[in-house]
């Protein structure tokens, strides 16, 4: 589960050593954009440390490394990988190449280390035509690919267009995104929303996002994470159809029913499998406890 | 292992501490001032000496200005500002 994916700037200490204290399901130590290049070698000791040293008990970790056309993405790798991130995310992604060669110089790295290949995962980032393009191609890439995220404000430069609030200029690469994920049975996350202050834009271009199929959003602020955790997660409604999907699944097995309806209406498979989603996002949120 | 140039590491924002080293081929000088001196300056002087130890530096010449960092972020700066000195990783 990643409602909320919360970038925190790679050489800040007080956000970084807070990370899994601000409620984001997933965290990312940033050591690409958030660093200037003179301060690319104190960031990246300082997210290995926060690695080896901080509680990350409440979220899953994430580390974004700089483009394999820099000097810094081997330099990252080494120095994080031993510490187990649960991902990588590489950026600036063009193609299947650029994601296998990453993969393959994590193998390296973890074997060095006595990890077992494969270990930690990766989550592209998509941020250029290219890459939209080839979103199907970057997603089958490797077996370490666990989803593939839209990078909206890089994605529009490329474009030569204005990122706007309304989003419209980035409407054909976030449902690009979303079918690529879905055709290779992953997920799609959102770019985030830009604009600190605007509490009500953001719930408005969250629910947007959801509606598209987005499984998460990414956040820039700590901020925005209790509106995005929100929108992503599942309501009482929905929670208590789900159970009375499932329950009545139950009830037409015992009674050997082949057609099973439920409030006027036939349950099939789609609806089985959105209601066994809601289920599992029910016990991610609550911990295995009933809603009630 | 010497630390063979003047560098710095970190920033003086809260959480942060500022690290400054100068080479010195005989005496090891650590000076230390932080926010939390009298709640936590042994656990400070002990990380910083700790990653010199890491280092196997003895002698150069540390200054530091904490502004209430943890542990990592004392260790992380201090590594930092040593690799900038020129000290390579042991």
């Amino acid at each position: 589960m990643r409602r909320t994916m919360l970038f925190l700037p790679g050489n800040t200490p007080n956000m970084l050593v807070n990370g899994d204290t601000l409620g984001a399901d997933t965290i990312i130590f940033d050591l690409e954009d958030a660093v200037s290049p003179d301060e690319k070698d104190a960031a990246r000791i300082l997210v290995r440390n926060a690695l080896r040293y901080q509680s990350t008990d409440n979220c899953e970790t994430v580390v974004r490394i700089n483009p394999t056309d820099t000097a810094f993405w081997k330099e990252d790798l080494k120095a994080v990988i031993p510490l187990k991130p649960d991902v990588i995310m590489p950026t600036k992604v063009n193609g299947a190449a650029m994601i296998q060669e990453v993969s393959a110089y994590m193998a390296q790295v973890e074997k060095k280390a006595g990890i077992e290949e494969g270990t930690v995962k990766i989550l592209p980032l998509i941020e250029t035509a290219l890459g939209v393009e080839k979103s199907f191609e970057i997603a089958s890439a490797d077996k370490r690919v666990i989803g593939i995220f839209l990078g909206g404000e890089d994605f529009t430069a490329d474009m030569h267009c204005k990122r706007t609030k309304e989003g419209k200029e980035i409407f054909y690469a976030r449902t690009r995104l979303v079918c690529a994920a879905r055709a290779c049975g992953i997920e799609a996350y959102d770019t985030p929303f830009t604009d600190v202050e605007d509490m009500e834009g953001l719930r408005k271009d969250t629910e947007f996002a959801k509606s598209l199929g987005f499984a998460g959003k990414a956040v820039i602020s700590p901020r925005h994470v209790d509106i995005v955790n929100e929108v992503f997660s599942p309501t009482e409604e929905e929670i208590a159809y789900a159970h009375d999907v499932m329950d009545a699944i139950e009830e037409g097995k015992r009674q050997g029913k082949g057609v099973i309806s439920l409030r006027g209406k036939m349950i099939d498979a789609p609806i089985v499998k959105r209601a066994s989603q809601v289920l599992e996002m029910e016990k991610a949120i609550y911990g295995g406890e009933s809603y009630e | 292992m010497k630390i063979l140039k003047n560098a710095v590491a970190g920033t003086l924002e809260s959480s942060d501490l500022f690290v400054q080293i100068e080479p010195d081929e005989n005496n090891l000088t650590l000076e230390i001032d932080s926010v939390v001196a009298n709640q936590h300056m042994d656990a400070i002087r002990a990380a910083v000496l700790e990653t010199l130890k890491e280092f196997e530096v003895s002698s150069g010449k540390i200054f530091i200005k904490d502004k209430g960092a943890l542990d990592c972020v004392i260790r992380a700066r201090v590594e930092t500002a040593l690799k900038r000195g020129g000290v390579q990783e042991s």
